[in-house]
């Protein structure tokens, strides 16, 4: 009996010795699919690192922003790990708050990386996030509806096809509407949109000296082309949907296409919550013939603050999360179809993969096909897609998507919302010293 | 006649308030029947009947460890409580039996407090908490709501004890009670209801608040407004699983609420008529 007591007694302080041994690290998250399906395979990981225990905090999004930045900021080191966008990753990279990941293991294969994703995570040549998943936006479209206007979506349509689409596919009276965008206002919202389909248009937010652009022509024909074909045939309502009203109104078969994120195509194509499931075709974001695609370029991704005296093991799990040994694990577990899309090639060459997501390829394509270092026809002093990476765009991006969601209301005019546009960025330049 | 008018005038003030009290009550209860509904129906549009699925509060359960967010909502609200009285009723004393020319004044600054924007002094509270080692950590959080929270208490308790009247408490001082004695075994007893109510409504403002209980922590110390927050996604549909969340963070403080409710009412209306 005594020795039992005491065999277990070593044991009890043993496994204590090893839990007080043991690394704790915290990793800052948003909740979606992904993220929560890694949330239940971290099993691996702590299996193989033993001494490394991981803690999650999941937020929302704009709450996780402002917690990140306000951590980061104070170096308060909260936080080993955090999800990111590649909006934060060059500003917080040229503030020196992010720590370069450049020993992320020999067997990790940065080159890997689709390289436009890269481009967007990377300052100067290095890497600053890794990216967990990517992706840019493109048309899905329902092909039953296609047909029956007669019409053939090309692989590259162009915005007048788009329209001439959108007027045939409105069938108000069977509750379809040609085309759903989003009109909800904030700068990941309308405004990734709207700047997105800016850049096919030959607009840009500022010139190189940092002068506000709204006065120009592109933007007025970007917004009065956005407002008029949105009348004509969106859905009612629709200065108030976002990502998730658009895949609600698509899955329920009430749109002819909606232009969105590509990771939609997973949420458009699952027979579980589509009814139109079998019916989506793909096609690259709509151009003007200028040059430059209405397609944007998003990454979550994950990176280590500058601040946080667990960098080791932070890299472990960052080099682990986003390896293609956690895409395997993946597909092993849940089927490729789950696994998290845009970052790797290698996944885009893996016949199981296309096999599993016939919109793998428009996917790829679409991501190739946005360039956030020169994201305009014309030269602009900034990077960014469907943003631009400065410190105030967060406030101005949100301030015009205000104006331009009042403007598809009917709450004002295209050339008032243009106005008070120009005069919110000139006041926010000035204010910023960008411009005197 | 008379009586005719007194019926219809009492018909009329039950309808009010029920209508009234319908209003108020109605997000609650869009949120309960929201978290019965599935992600597709959720979206929908308005529509009261749900189709009866558990299917948001199994996900709800399996993503996250509920117990715990719990147990940090009880710590937090019972302890920043428990702290608030203990500075407040010494406070709500002096200013009640001992009042000086400025104690007024002295109540509206503190009350000017609750005016103040809470983003506004968030990175001074950040830099204090890190640098105290209190971020994610509930004592530091206890103390931040009891400080949220203390103006509302030394008002609520400052009424109460008006109410007392002063010869009690010098009777006691002239059978020798000492200050201590005062408080303590005459005072506090004499106002059990006030300082009852006082702190249920504390609990509850513990409870929801929201601002500081989600910036101020991160895993160790996080109470169940973390919880919710984490179910809001910005790429896929959550409103079934958001009120699940909801339904279950605010279910414990709505039952308290419920059984407490006499006991509110009267110590909110406490003094309103003489």
């Amino acid at each position: 009996m005594k020795l039992r007591t005491l065999t277990l007694g070593l044991l009890s302080a043993s496994a204590l010795a090893f839990a007080a041994h043991a690394e704790s690290i915290t990793i800052a998250t948003v909740n979606n699919g992904d993220m929560v399906r890694m949330q239940k395979l971290t099993d691996d990981f702590t299996s193989k690192n033993p001494d490394i225990q991981l803690q999650w905090v999941t937020l929302e999004e704009n709450v996780l922003r402002e917690r990140v930045t306000t951590d980061i900021a104070t170096k308060g080191g909260q936080y080993d790990v955090m999800t990111i966008g590649t909006y934060e990753v060059p500003i917080w990279a040229k503030q020196s708050w992010l720590l370069p990941l450049d020993k992320l293991g020999d067997d990790y294969d940065a080159k890997d990386i689709i390289p436009a994703i890269a481009g967007g995570l990377s300052v100067d040549g290095k890497l600053y996030a890794a990216p967990f998943y990517g992706e840019s936006s493109f048309v899905m479209y329902r092909k039953d509806l296609m047909e029956k206007a007669g019409l053939t979506m090309p692989d590259a349509p162009t915005w007048d096809f788009i329209k001439q689409a959108a007027d045939k596919m409105t069938d108000r009276a069977n509750g379809v509407n040609g085309v759903c965008l989003r009109g909800k206002a904030g700068w990941g919202e309308n405004m990734a949109f709207l700047t997105a389909m800016s850049n096919s248009f030959g607009a840009r937010w500022f010139d190189e000296n940092w002068k506000p652009q709204f006065d120009q022509p592109e933007w007025k024909n970007t917004l009065q082309f956005y407002v008029d074909l949105m009348k004509a045939d969106g859905p009612e309502g629709a200065s108030s949907n976002g990502f998730n009203e658009n895949l609600a109104l698509f899955q329920q078969g009430k749109c002819g296409m909606w232009i969105d994120a590509t990771v939609a195509a997973s949420f458009v194509s699952d027979p579980k919550n589509s009814t139109v499931a079998d019916k989506v075709g793909y096609a690259l974001a709509p151009d003007n013939g200028l040059g430059k695609r209405g397609n944007w370029l998003w990454a979550w991704s994950l990176a280590i603050p500058a601040g946080t005296q667990k960098a080791e093991a932070a890299e472990k799990f960052v080099a682990w999360a986003t390896s293609k040994h956690y895409a395997e694990l993946v597909a092993s577990k849940e089927g490729w179809a789950n696994v998290p899309p845009g970052t790797r090639s290698s996944l885009y060459a893996n016949p199981e993969y296309q096999k599993a997501a016939p919109f793998a390829k428009m996917t790829l394509d679409s991501i190739n096909a946005a360039d956030p270092t020169h994201p305009t026809v014309k030269p602009v002093p900034y990077v960014g897609v469907q943003f631009v990476a400065i410190p105030e765009f967060q406030g101005l991006g949100t301030t015009v998507g205000q104006l331009f969601s009042a403007a598809l209301a009917g709450q004002s005019s295209v050339d008032d919302a243009l106005k008070q546009a120009q005069d919110a960025a000139t006041a926010a330049m000035t204010e910023g010293g960008y411009i005197q | 006649m008379a009586r005719a008018v007194t019926t219809q005038h009492k018909t009329f003030a039950t309808a009010a308030a029920w209508i009234v009290a319908l209003l108020i009550f109605f997000p609650i209860l869009y949120t309960v029947i929201t978290s019965f509904k599935s992600e597709q129906e959720a979206i929908q549009g308005f529509n009261l009947f749900p189709s009866g699925t558990m299917e948001s509060y199994s996900e709800v359960q399996a993503q996250s460890g509920y117990f715990k967010f719990f147990l940090n909502s009880v710590l937090l609200s019972v302890g920043s409580t428990i702290l608030a009285l203990l500075v407040a009723i010494p406070a709500a004393w002096s200013m009640a039996f001992s009042p000086t020319k400025r104690t007024k004044d002295i109540l509206m600054w503190m009350l000017s407090t609750k005016m103040m924007p809470a983003v506004a002094v968030l990175f001074p509270i950040y830099l204090i908490f890190r640098d105290t080692g209190l971020l994610d950590s509930r004592i530091g959080l206890m103390i931040m709501l009891m400080l949220i929270n203390l103006p509302i208490v030394v008002w609520m308790l400052y009424t109460y004890f008006r109410e007392i009247p002063g010869e009690i408490l010098e009777a006691a001082r002239m059978d020798g009670a000492s200050l201590w004695n005062e408080i303590v075994y005459v005072l506090t007893p004499m106002a059990v209801p006030g300082i009852a109510s006082t702190m249920l409504l504390n609990i509850i403002l513990a409870w929801n608040e929201a601002f500081w209980t989600i910036r101020l922590t991160t895993t160790e110390a996080a109470p169940l407004t973390a919880f919710i927050s984490s179910f809001s996604s910005p790429q896929g549909l959550f409103w079934a699983k958001l009120s699940a969340a909801s339904t279950l963070a605010i279910a414990p403080i709505l039952i308290m609420g419920w059984f407490s409710q006499k006991q509110l009412v009267r110590g909110l209306t406490f003094g309103a008529v003489k």
